[in-house]
């Protein structure tokens, strides 16, 4: 038996019962290993969408199997998946998804509160994620005060907090700036140099052209760019 | 290939040290393969609280009116409630507890030929202990009049010339419970018991008046006054009695004592003591346990039963405003669970956001059952205390008695909570059944 890959769907189908049924993700095949840097690349409606759910936990294939870190996620039931998901998943959303009213604190430490990170822990490692985004003077800020940027290096800390294996970004810069968003990308290398298992996925050439690994996905169908 | 093999080992090993450590622990005990975590390290209650407070406190102009129809029902409902409560007691009031507690059986009498009034009953010597059995019955006590016009009743046996001839207290005779029936205290000293009763002890108590007319107001030197020539040992002195006011005027002895030493033959009244409400049952059946023979020989003295007529008023009234506050209150829960119901709209993407980051459908639910629980404990909370203000507010202005058993308000609070509990339900559930990805991927 070979070691587990973080990431690894065989034959993976997702159907939407129609009429007419839609076919989302057709026989998908990726295996994504330890510490590698994947960027997943397609036209809006070619099933990233999909994808992302799958990859998340967040949906379950029609057929086919995902092993995420060399457990089968079939097996698991809603709130295992939910936390499997807490504690194993972070992820980063084009939207930021900060919430409005909680200090830039508040919003890391919740992602501590449903990945069983013990409590005594939770806000030493909240602050050690923020250093690590270097917006550990921002603390108390509410994310209304912030730039998009720093919203963003807030979100890859709140991601980042409770050691996940896989972290999965959703159109990272899709927000941001040219120069913002290449900080942003800049602290993605950071981490993958860290040993984080990263993939990200865009419709952007340029944020993809960065990752060390690439796929492309079209109409439902993945394939490998070199 | 080899090279490949070679570094997917060492990755293995890497990984079998982290995850696969608490793993392990599970894989023995349960199919799962889940990691193991401590119950109190994920979205424990205190979390619970901790986020739906957060959650409550997000918009406070909007809680306050989300608050506002849950206090008016709230408050309604404990004003009617109190007003209830308060006036009854005003209507105990008007019937003050001596009035509306006690009862006076005598004999009946009739006129004979030459027109002297003539007892055609004879209280029985055990009547206390007949009536005691009744149901509605506190206490009772017999009292006699004693016929000793013919002795003086001094302190000293002197006969002074120049004094001025008083007028002797009368001698009456009551059984040892009469006191308490009637709501006598005693001043000093004590009552008499049923010992001196049976023994016909020489003791005496005196009424406070008659205590004071022969110029005794201590007994612990064992004063002795004098029936006639026969020395008495007064034990007492008494004071307070209200329905019996002439018992102040009086030497009273046991009725053992009235019978050895002035012949006694009957009793001339029995005084009961009875709960609220019970004349009527009392006035029946009390002479039926005096004498069940000839129960039409006695004459009873009892409260009236309080209006039913007013009853029925109150009874109207209280139903009005029940209705009055329940509506309301549907009124505020259906306010709290729009609101509820809208904050979920526009919190589609905090909901994702918490189910990305590992909340299940249930952490989403609890969390806004418990926003709207919290909303509806605040109005219940606000109503109730608005209530038993307006409550003591209007008795002080109206000089009533504010009566509201606690309890009410401490449920009205909770009912507060039931309401906010019922009005999140339908908004929860809705929230646990948002899609995350759409949720996160929608914008806000």
């Amino acid at each position: 038996m070979i070691a587990a890959p973080v990431v690894e769907l065989v034959n993976v189908t997702r159907s939407f019962p129609g009429p007419p049924e839609v076919q989302a993700l057709k026989s998908v095949n990726l295996r994504v290993e330890r510490g590698d840097y994947l960027s997943i690349v397609g036209p809006s409606g070619s099933g990233k969408s999909t994808m992302l759910n799958l990859l998340g936990l967040l949906d379950r294939p029609s057929v086919g199997e995902y092993h995420l870190d060399g457990r089968d996620t079939s097996l698991l039931d809603e709130k295992q998946r939910a936390i499997v998901r807490g504690g194993t998943i972070g992820f980063v959303f084009q939207a930021f998804h900060l919430l409005p009213h909680r200090t830039v604190l508040d919003n890391v430490l919740l992602a501590t509160l449903y990945s069983g990170v013990p409590r005594a822990e939770r806000e030493d490692r909240a602050r050690a994620a923020l250093d690590r985004v270097k917006l550990n003077h921002r603390l108390d800020f509410l994310p209304g005060t912030l730039s998009g940027g720093e919203r963003q290096r807030v979100a890859v800390a709140r991601a980042v907090v409770a050691s996940p294996e896989l972290l999965l970004a959703d159109e990272p810069t899709g927000n941001l700036d040219e120069a913002t968003g290449g900080e942003v990308m800049d602290l993605f290398e950071e981490l993958h140099a860290d040993g984080l298992t990263l993939i990200v996925i865009t419709h952007d050439q340029a944020v993809s052209d960065r990752a060390e690994r690439r796929v492309r996905i079209t109409d439902g169908r993945l394939s490998e760019l070199s | 290939m080899k090279v490949f093999a070679k570094r997917m080992l060492r990755r293995r090993s890497r990984a079998a040290a982290v995850p696969g450590a608490e793993l392990a622990a599970s894989a023995e005990l349960t199919p799962s393969i889940v990691p193991v975590i401590r119950r109190a390290d994920r979205f424990s209650v205190q979390d619970l609280m901790v986020e739906a407070s957060y959650g409550v406190g997000a918009r406070p102009s909007r809680l306050v009116m989300t608050t506002l129809g849950t206090v008016l029902g709230i408050a309604s409902l404990v004003v009617t409630i109190g007003f209830a409560q308060t006036a009854a007691g005003q209507i105990s009031n008007q019937f003050d507890a001596v009035s509306a507690t006690q009862v006076m059986i005598e004999p009946a009498s009739t006129r004979n030929s030459s027109g002297n009034e003539q007892a055609t009953g004879r209280l029985p010597w055990d009547a206390p202990e007949r009536v005691n059995r009744l149901a509605g019955v506190e206490r009772a006590g017999l009292v006699a009049e004693v016929d000793a016009e013919d002795q003086l009743v001094t302190s000293v046996p002197v006969n002074d010339p120049s004094a001025a001839q008083t007028l002797s207290p009368a001698v009456i005779a009551t059984s040892p419970g009469l006191l308490a029936a009637v709501r006598g205290q005693v001043v000093t000293g004590r009552y008499f018991d049923v010992g001196h009763d049976e023994r016909a002890d020489r003791v005496v108590v005196l009424g406070a008046r008659a205590a004071e007319g022969l110029g005794i107001n201590r007994v612990d030197s064992q004063p002795s006054i004098f029936i006639g020539e026969v020395p008495y040992t007064v034990i007492g002195i008494i004071d307070g009695v209200e329905r019996r006011a002439n018992l102040l005027d009086a030497v009273i002895v046991p009725l053992g004592t009235a019978r050895a030493d002035f012949g006694l033959t009957a009793p001339t009244e029995l005084h009961v003591q009875i709960d609220v409400g019970a004349g009527t049952l009392v006035a029946r059946q009390a002479p039926i346990a005096l004498d069940p023979n000839a129960p039409e020989n006695f004459t009873v003295q009892a409260p009236a039963a309080a209006s039913s007529l007013q009853d029925n008023i109150q009874a109207d009234i209280n139903i009005v405003f029940l209705t009055l506050g329940i509506l309301a209150l549907l009124a505020g829960g259906l306010g709290i669970a729009n609101v509820t119901l809208l904050s979920v709209m526009e919190r589609v993407g905090e909901i994702g956001l918490r189910r990305a980051l590992g909340a299940t459908k249930r952490d989403i639910a609890r969390q806004f059952i418990v926003e709207s629980a919290v909303i509806g404990l605040l109005g219940g909370l606000i109503g109730s205390a608005l209530g038993v203000f307006a409550v003591v507010v209007v008795s002080l202005l109206q000089g009533w008695t504010p009566i509201l058993d606690p309890f009410v308000a401490i449920g009205a609070a909770l009912l507060g909570t039931v309401v906010g509990l019922a009005a999140g339900a339908y908004p929860a559930v809705r929230a646990s059944n948002i899609e995350p990805i759409t949720a996160l991927r929608g914008g806000t």
